[in-house]
């Protein structure tokens, strides 16, 4: 055990005071070993970035404090240190990167300022040296063209951009172990893939350990040499990654890898974890996970699991797995039913056909508010949608996919372009006409926390739209219906007369789902409606769309950039970059055989749970270009590898055939 | 640069001629230039002939906005609204209602106004600011809690009982200082000790508690805990990390109002007996003389306007996320 | 029989008072507006400052009623003829506080002019001496030595009546409390002495006690005695800064009435509607704030003063001017203080506009106005709410010194304004007549200083900022 870097024996940690105060940390014990990368996985709220501040001392102030347990670094006791011992460790010894890139990086500071203050403080760096030393960082990072960036400030660089800086701010102290928290959650795919290659890369160079802390068990099968999973502030299991990919043995573990969505599990219902995750202020006399477990029984509600060996360097906080316990046997339902896959008539029924539909935000300036330029957010984009049937939107951050969203309702009117809806023309609809039409389509947003009047009770909002559309003639009648709906999509009648904030996030996205579904609509455009949730919960939502729609022959827009959720659900997919659609088929196809380079690149760039099927990760270079400014010819070519001199020319027409069509000059024929 | 303030200052013309408009209305339209020779006359004996007198003495004989007894230009040019109001843009602000040149007046008594009110801003900023930074510093503790509680005692106590208290203690019973008045030179120093001490005073309840929420608020931010992570010592935290962002707010708050330091104080140096604008403003006001409130006004907002523009540029300098475009 | 008078100001009280007892019956069944106001009333100094402000309150609204007596009737007149002068139920309730006026300047407890006089002797001589008071300490008779006896015994019977009636406050509190939670009234009362109840009676029924004892102090000494002395005509201190209560309430919270529906209507629709609405509305706010706010009230005031002069035959009585100018100064101040609040929504509801609530209501084709007061309106109220509570004090405190600049409320109307306006040119007197500035300078700040702690409550308990931490 001499490899041991930093060891955390029985720590806990409280914030706030007296009878509110939660214990996101209770009691965690692990090793770290020198150059390997340790992954702690776990939903939302289960405590792992406390436990990760909780090493550095770091706690928000003042209501967060350690009230138990020890922190070796090496030799040293990081608990007992006085503040200054504290500070020598932090930045030198342990470094840590943080989930925001944006948020995390003083704005009135240069990039190089920022670096260069942890080099003078640790070793005393001044002048040239300094500056050397500081270009030399952020070269390593992969960040071009470093002596420009030195002088710059963090709002001219974008979050990828931001997130190496980071990361050379935590290489800067030369560290043994550098704690990444969610560090790509909050960038793309693409940005991500190239953030974690960075990471891997670095820790091979320095053989530096990496405690790497994420919610995405794909980047835990990338990265990962050991995993550890936090359940309500415990560890629940612990092994190397290839066993716990290959047996994870808590119930929870096992779970996660269930709910995941997946083309295999297409004509199924997800697996989910029913409940919530319980609140951390009380004491618990048995499994914390025991009331969502589907194996539990008597002994797990009245006694607290041991830590049990599982297997070599495999622990796992259960009594399923404990020898000296003997388990009843429980058969799990066969609940997972196949589901009965809906008539998608796909027979030329357009429900709804977008062409040419383009949505451009003029840019304002000076005294007259003359227009000096446009944001090209959808620039031309044509689509079909048949009843019955699943469309995918799929494509990164600010590419225009929620604007398309929205162009289609009408909430922002398009510049260009016709959607037709049946036999309704709606960008030409004003007035009462189309708030009348309104009843045909509905939105379900990303965000069930944002979506939702707090100020309203939950019924009131589900029946305002059966108001304004004039759905229901009695109170009477509304009220049954909106009774009929919260039935519809799993709540109790008696959620009826509460308040959004009381309901948890899945519960909240029923809310909406059942809002937008009290219209009687035909088309549900989907915004990326379970990115705001944890996965156990996705699957809730993603099970509930499913079963919709084939009860009501619903048919659904479904944007995300999620691809595994897409290759469950969507029937077609299309693929956006920057305003346009660059490749539209059906999902099979667009997903086995790829055929734009950007959809290669983004297909490849995703974390997969399966570590056999490493596929080699097609590197994009640099960010997305501003919308404002697209690249001439085709938008894409500046990062494409496969870019070919006419690419700058001219933006590629449709190509491909079969219902699978590919605007790149690669497929020209 | 340059074209940015001229565009600048082109947006301010339009709120300036909304301001000339509605003072026009108050002074010209609500009552007419006849009530207010009735009124400066006195109630009782006010004849048709002594009103007429009174109007065309202060200039006030003229059709309000078309003058159809001339030609040409004049017609425009020959009424109230031009002679009193458009002229106001050439800072041309004409007599006052007992004869007196006005911008001789206000040139006169800007830098009375200045002296007290300059150092009166630069003290209060340092004192709020070091109370301010303790306060955050010690956040949560008692130190930060009574200190707040001392701020709302401070800040509760009326502006004018600062003034007739320092008077009383300072000045009558110690004797360290005057009562009142005003000097050049050497001596002024003497007279203006007591008005900036208690401008500073005053203003420490509002100013040091305001100040403090702009600390907490940066103090509570991702990249403090980045600065922590990276090992800073504390003081480098707070000055180059928390104090640095915290001041963008703080030094554009006293940007807007450094123009408006030449207008004065009214109630500083009406106490205090000091030749600024304030007391001209006051006196004004006491005497029912429009041609100088008139002038104030429109004063009063161009060195607002001026402190609106100073404030963009100062947002270019401090703050590298506002670049000029 | 009495003829009640209602000023316009007196109307707008109690429109107001009205508009907070519907708007209480409305917050019971919300649970979101109950909340953060039970956790208002859950802080120790709001809720002390709450008592403080409800005594002032209460003073004010008894000073709000006005009435005229009847005069004798003379003979078989069947028509009663009323008095000129128009009276409160406060000016009743102080009993003979307004009629018992010496000559001149009195300090508090004094027995005699603060000034000597030269007296006629009754055999011809004149001399200079303190002349004795008429009614303040009258009732001494000669014996000028029992004064602090006097003094002593009277607090210490005002002392013993406070202390029966906390007693009894406390008992019946514990009594009633116990019926709501279903304990026995000792175990109520063990829990209140204790300070273990949620809400902090034990600190309410203390600054109660403290009240109840300067009002029984208050009353056995003032009907004797002037306790903060004369002014320079000989009124009593103490009813006049009792009488500038109503119109340091009304300056706080008319000037409020009068600005909030323009302020919330046209920040709403500006943030809403966007477009030539919003620059229009935008530019009127600009312009009225670039005006510096004391030229702009002078301004207006000198105007009203000139249009006041000029059409007498308007207004019947001194307090019906003194009234109008009130309700004009509450109106100007309202102009001047708008303009923030209406910024603050305007910016509000142009985040809201894009909040996936309000396109989630757009999306079901709710309409604009439904969506305005339904989803924005709701979703502003804090911001409204802070604001009202956070310029209260601030507008208390202009009063003075706009009435010292000579454009506050008329120089004949009970504001702490004019005490001070009037006191402060005796400051150079020799010995200091300092009473009626202490006076005026003590109520004005309990008023405010109650005003802002409870403030601060306020903006704790609905800012988002702080509260939003506790999202799930």
């Amino acid at each position: 055990m001499t490899d041991t870097l930093l060891r955390l024996d029985n720590v806990s940690v409280r914030l706030g005071q007296g009878d509110r105060a939660i214990r996101p940390v209770d009691g965690i014990s692990f090793d770290i070993r020198r150059g390997e990368t340790f992954a702690l996985l776990g939903e939302s709220g289960c405590g792992k970035s406390m436990t990760a501040l909780s090493i550095l001392r770091l706690l928000p102030f003042p209501i967060g404090r350690i009230t138990g347990g020890h922190v070796w670094l090496g030799d040293e006791e990081l608990t007992a240190l006085p503040e200054a011992g504290m500070r020598a460790i932090r930045g030198r010894r342990i470094s840590m990167i943080f989930q925001e890139p944006m948020t995390s990086l003083n704005p009135v500071l240069t990039v190089g300022e920022q670096i260069g203050e942890v080099l003078r403080q640790h070793y005393g760096l001044k002048g040239r040296l300094l500056v050397d030393r500081v270009l030399e960082l952020l070269d390593a990072v992969g960040i071009p063209d470093a002596r420009r960036r030195y002088g710059e400030y963090p709002h001219q660089l974008s979050g990828g951009m931001k997130q190496r800086v980071m990361i050379s701010i935590a290489l800067a102290g030369e560290p043994d172990l550098l704690i990444a928290d969610e560090p790509t959650t909050a960038l793309d795919v693409t940005i991500q893939s190239q953030v974690l290659e960075l990471l891997q890369k670095l820790q091979q160079e320095r053989h530096m350990a990496i405690l790497l802390i994420t919610h995405d068990l794909g980047i835990v099968a990338g990265m990962a040499d050991r995993v550890a999973v936090m359940y309500a502030g415990q560890l629940v299991e612990e092994a190397t990654r290839e066993r716990f990919f290959a047996a994870a043995s808590h119930p929870y573990s096992r779970k996660l890898f269930q709910s995941l969505p997946d083309v295999k599990k297409r004509d199924r219902a997800l697996d989910t974890i029913r409940g919530n995750v319980p609140p951390l202020n009380r004491d618990f006399s048995g499994c914390r996970f025991a009331d969502r477990c589907e194996e539990a029984w008597e002994l797990c509600e009245s006694r607290v699991p041991e830590w049990a060996l599982a297997g070599e360097g495999h622990h796992a906080r259960c009594h399923r797995v404990d020898g000296s316990v003997t388990a009843p046997v429980v058969t799990v339902a066969e609940k997972q039913a196949v589901m009965a896959e809906g008539s998608h008539a796909a027979s030329g029924d357009a429900l709804l056909a977008v062409t040419g539909l383009k949505v451009h935000f003029p840019i304002h300036r000076g005294v007259f508010k003359r227009v000096v330029g446009h944001v090209y957010a959808v620039d031309g984009v044509s689509m079909t949608i048949p009843r019955g049937c699943t469309q995918a939107l799929v494509g990164e951050s600010g590419c225009g996919k929620t604007t398309v969203g929205k162009g289609i309702l009408q909430l922002i009117r398009p510049t260009a372009g016709s959607v037709r809806f049946g036999d309704a023309e709606l960008t030409t609809l004003k007035g009462e006409a189309l708030r009348k039409r309104r009843t045909d389509f509905q939105f379900v947003f990303q965000d069930p926390y944002s979506s939702m009047n707090p100020r309203m009770m939950v019924g009131d909002i589900v029946e305002e739209g059966m108001l304004a559309q004039g759905i229901g003639k009695t109170r009477e009648a509304r009220r049954a219906r909106v009774l009929e709906l919260f039935s519809q999509v799993g709540l109790s009648p008696e959620h009826v007369r509460r308040y959004p904030h009381e309901f948890s996030g899945g519960q909240r996205q029923r809310i909406c789902i059942a809002r937008a579904l009290a219209v009687d609509p035909m088309l549900l455009i989907c915004d990326e409606p379970t990115s705001a949730l944890d996965v156990s919960v996705q699957a809730q939502i993603l099970n509930l769309l499913k079963e919709l729609q084939n009860r009501l022959g619903l048919s659904y827009l479904f944007i995300t950039h999620n691809l595994s959720v897409v290759s469950y659900l969507a029937d077609r997919v299309a693929v956006m970059y920057l305003g346009r659609i660059v490749e539209e088929g059906p999902v099979d196809r667009v997903l086995e055989q790829p055929q734009h380079p950007y959809t290669r690149a983004l297909l490849s760039a995703v974390p997969t749970v399966e570590p056999a099927s490493q596929r080699e990760i097609i590197r994009l270079a640099g960010d997305l270009p501003s919308p404002a400014d697209p690249p001439a010819g085709c938008h894409f070519h500046p990062r494409c590898p496969e870019a070919m001199p006419e690419c700058r020319e001219v933006y590629p027409d449709d190509f491909g055939s079969e219902g699978h069509t590919v605007r790149c000059y690669l497929y020209k024929t | 640069m340059f074209a940015y303030i001229i565009r600048r200052i082109s947006y301010a013309l339009p709120i300036l001629v909304g301001v000339n408009v509605l003072t026009f209305y108050l002074f010209f339209v609500v009552n007419t230039p006849d009530d207010m020779a009735r009124m400066h006359l006195g109630q009782k004996h006010v004849t048709a002939e002594a009103v007429e007198k009174w109007k065309a003495a202060h200039g006030y004989d003229k059709p309000l906005l078309i003058n159809d007894d001339v030609d040409g230009i004049a017609r425009v040019t020959e009424t109230i609204f031009y002679e009193k109001s458009v002229r106001l843009f050439a800072f041309d602000f004409g007599f006052s209602d007992d004869g007196r040149d006005i911008g001789h007046d206000i040139r006169q008594r800007m830098l009375p106004s200045l002296a007290i009110a300059l150092p009166a801003l630069i003290l209060g900023l340092l004192v709020n600011i070091t109370f301010a930074l303790l306060m955050a510093f010690f956040r949560g503790t008692y130190v930060d809690v009574s200190g707040v509680i001392l701020c709302v005692v401070l800040m509760s106590i009326s502006g004018m009982f600062y003034i007739i208290g320092g008077q009383y203690l300072l000045a009558k019973l110690l004797r360290l200082m005057p009562i009142s008045g005003y000097d050049v030179g050497t001596d002024m120093v003497r007279f203006l000790v007591l008005p900036v001490l208690i401008g500073v005073v005053s203003g420490i309840g509002s100013g040091a508690r305001w100040y403090r929420t702009f600390f907490l608020e940066e103090a509570g931010k991702d990249y403090v805990r980045t600065a922590r992570a990276k090992g800073l010592s504390e003081p480098l935290v707070q000055f180059r990390h928390i104090l640095r962002n915290a001041l963008i707010p703080i030094v554009t708050g006293v940007v807007v109002v450094l123009p408006l330091l030449f207008m004065g104080s009214l109630l500083t140096e009406s106490f205090f007996a000091i030749p600024g604008l304030g007391s001209y403003t006051i006196d004004a006001i006491r005497n029912q003389d429009f041609a100088i409130v008139r002038a104030m006004v429109f004063l009063g907002t161009v060195l607002y306007i001026i402190g609106l523009i100073l404030v963009d540029i100062t947002y270019t300098i401090v703050d590298p996320r506002v670049r000029l475009s | 029989m009495i003829k009640p008078v209602i000023l316009w100001t007196d109307g707008l009280l109690f429109l107001l008072t009205a508009l907070v007892v519907v708007f209480i019956l409305y917050a019971r069944g919300k649970p979101h507006i109950r909340q953060p106001w039970a956790r208002i009333f859950r802080g120790r100094i709001a809720a002390a400052s709450v008592v403080v402000l409800s005594a002032f309150v209460l003073v004010g609204l008894l000073d709000s009623i006005h009435y005229r007596l009847p005069l004798a009737s003379n003979g078989n007149s069947s028509e009663t003829h009323y008095a000129v002068e128009v009276l409160s139920v406060l000016d009743a309730v102080t009993g003979t506080l307004r009629t018992r006026e010496e000559k001149s300047y009195s300090a508090p407890f004094a027995t005699t002019l603060y000034v000597k006089e030269t007296v006629d002797q009754p055999d011809g001589t004149q001399v200079r001496i303190y002349p004795r008071l008429q009614f303040g300490g009258a009732h001494l008779g000669d014996d000028l030595a029992y004064k602090s006896t006097d003094i002593m015994m009277r607090s210490g019977v005002s002392l013993l009546e406070t202390l029966l009636a906390g007693a009894l406050i406390t008992l019946s509190l514990a009594w009633l409390l116990s019926l709501r939670h279903g304990c026995t009234a000792r175990d109520m009362l063990r829990r209140i002495l204790a300070g273990r109840t949620d809400v902090p009676w034990r600190v309410i029924l203390i600054t109660l006690g403290v009240l109840l004892f300067l009002i029984f102090l208050v009353a056995n000494l003032a009907s004797v005695y002037h306790v903060l002395g004369t002014d320079k005509v000989g009124k009593d201190v103490l009813y006049l800064s009792l009488k500038s209560i109503r119109t340091g309430l009304m300056i706080g919270t008319l000037t409020t009435l009068v600005m909030l529906p323009f302020a919330i209507f046209m920040g709403i629709v500006a943030g809403y509607a966007r477009g030539w609405i919003d620059d229009v509305v935008q530019y009127v706010y600009t312009t009225l704030n670039s005006i510096p706010h004391v030229l702009l009230i002078a301004a207006s005031i000198l105007m009203l003063q000139v249009y006041v002069a000029n059409n007498p035959e308007l207004f019947e009585t001194t307090l019906e001017r003194s009234d109008i100018r009130l309700l004009f100064l509450c109106i100007i101040l309202g102009i001047t203080s708008w303009t923030g609040l209406c910024r603050l929504l305007r910016g509000e509801s142009l985040k809201l506009r894009e909040a996936e609530y309000i396109q989630a209501a757009v999306s079901f084709g709710v309409s604009h106005g439904r969506i305005m007061t339904r989803h924005i309106l709701p979703n502003v109220m804090h911001i409204v709410l802070i604001t009202v509570v956070l310029d209260f004090s601030g507008l208390v405190l202009a009063e003075a010194v706009l009435s010292y600049v000579g454009v506050g409320v008329d120089p004949s109307m009970n504001s702490w304004g004019n005490m001070i306006n009037g006191a402060r040119l005796e400051m150079a007197r020799e010995p200091v007549v300092w009473w009626s500035l202490l006076s005026a300078f003590l109520f004005m700040f309990t008023l405010v200083l109650a005003a802002n702690l409870f403030s601060d409550a306020v903006r704790d308990a609905f800012d988002p900022r702080t509260t939003d931490q506790q999202r799930d």
